[in-house]
């Protein structure tokens, strides 16, 4: 039972995390780099109001982020009804809604990664190539960000990790649809909660812990990676 | 080059008026804290004076009065700092390079090779910064900002880094740069010896005033 091989359900939740978790940290990167920069080159007021904003995901529960989104994105909430009125676009209860639960959970862990990994940059590199004559864009996507590609590297894992594990935002949002919403801590939860699930749970534990391994071990690989073509 | 400066930084105070040729190298001679890495900061804009101006081959780069405040990609001039600050992740043909797409503000372009030859650094072209000794890197900061075509080339301390013998080997470098390509250079150093091996017209600093 416990080494045969996947159910549909198992096949459905995992493919599922894996694109949640992808598009969760796509959608956030431009975003994160962007603020990241904002955050770590910029002194304006207000900047640590906007830190503590970026870090509320970390400390609040889960399920209050997933009420907020259900507030501010359900089909009747503030900027919910625009879309679905307008555009017809509604992500409640799909998984575009559980990507946008990911990503806000995730987006704190991106930001900051990427804004230490920015901070070490000498800015001393980035006055030398404006005196060359490039221009803040050009310094941006030639200096600073390639110099800033470990944090970025770091944060995508963090982030995926972390919308791997995504749980309370995701269930407080979208709620735990087999084959729609249900990921795959969802799916072990619902295991948890039905008679004679204890197998299928222990499966859905063993899956999620073999991915994590596999995700450990490519982001090792790939910082090597990256170290050895730094020179 | 035209530069008249004011800038004040805690209790210290910069107020400096000074005049250099637009060929030749000119050299900005003080002890450290006198201010001299703080005006060629301000020529370049890195820095922003309280008050003044600064005119480079007739154009206007800052003028309190006009409001005029180009940013440094803008300034068109060439900046070699101490630590020569390479790009860690391009190559040396890379950072050569970097600094190639501007243009010219009148007379033909700096020519690559001839940059290259100048200077010896054809063989390490392809080779990262880091595995550059430090007169090879401080050679390669040379021809990165002379390669980009500037009005002036300013230069703080570049030799600083560098042991005795190393700085010796650099003067004629810095010497035929000047000559080859007529730009002109305003020079930032505190040793007397090594000014005197350039140039004779030496611009004496101290306490952020000109002293003679």
């Amino acid at each position: 039972m416990i080494f045969s091989p996947l159910t549909p359900m198992e096949v459905d939740a995992l493919l599922l995390s894996l694109k949640v978790a992808f598009w969760a940290v796509l959608c956030s990167l431009p975003l994160g780099i962007a603020l990241a920069w904002v955050l770590s080159r910029l002194d304006f007021p207000g900047k640590s109001l906007l830190d503590g904003l970026l870090h509320l995901p970390l400390v609040l529960p889960p399920v209050v982020i997933g009420y907020l989104l259900l507030v501010g994105l359900g089909r009747n909430g503030v900027i919910g009804k625009v879309l679905y009125e307008q555009f017809g676009i509604s992500i409640a209860f799909t998984w575009k809604g559980a990507v946008a639960a990911s990503a806000v959970m995730a987006f704190p862990l991106l930001v900051r990664a990427v804004r230490l990994s920015m901070e070490t940059v000498d800015k001393r590199l980035e006055m030398a190539a404006r005196t060359l004559g490039a221009g803040p864009g050009r310094v941006f996507f030639t200096i600073t960000l390639p110099l800033s590609i470990p944090g970025v590297v770091t944060g995508m894992v963090l982030a995926f990790a972390r919308s791997l594990g995504e749980f309370g935002a995701t269930i407080t949002f979208v709620s735990n649809i087999p084959g729609r919403t249900q990921t795959l801590p969802l799916a072990l939860y619902t295991m948890t909660q039905t008679p004679d699930g204890e197998a299928a749970a222990l499966r859905l534990c063993i899956i999620a812990v073999l991915i994590a391994l596999l995700a450990l071990i490519g982001s090792n690989w790939l910082e090597k990676r990256l170290a050895r073509h730094r020179g | 080059m035209r530069v008249q400066l004011q800038r004040r930084q805690g209790t210290f105070f910069i107020d400096v008026v000074f005049q250099s040729d637009e060929d030749g190298i000119t050299a900005l001679f003080g002890p450290s804290g006198a201010g001299k890495s703080s005006i060629i900061n301000m020529v370049a804009g890195l820095q922003r004076p309280d008050a003044g101006s600064v005119f480079i081959r007739g154009r206007c780069l800052f003028d309190s009065t006009r409001g005029v405040n180009l940013p440094p990609e803008k300034r068109n001039v060439g900046y070699v700092f101490q630590e020569g600050l390479l790009f860690p992740h391009l190559s040396v043909r890379g950072n050569l390079l970097y600094g190639r797409g501007r243009e010219q503000s009148g007379g033909e372009g700096v020519d690559f090779d001839q940059v290259i030859a100048l200077l010896g650094i054809a063989h390490l072209l392809s080779r990262k910064p880091e595995t550059l000794s430090g007169g090879e890197k401080q050679r390669v900061a040379f021809g990165r900002a002379v390669l980009s075509n500037p009005d002036v080339l300013l230069m703080d301390e570049p030799l600083a880094s560098l042991d005795e013998a190393r700085k010796t080997e650099m003067l004629p470098f810095i010497k035929e740069l000047n000559a080859r390509f007529n730009i002109p250079i305003l020079y930032v150093s505190h040793s007397l010896e090594e000014i005197l091996a350039l140039t004779g017209k030496v611009i004496k600093l101290a306490d952020g005033r000109i002293v003679s």
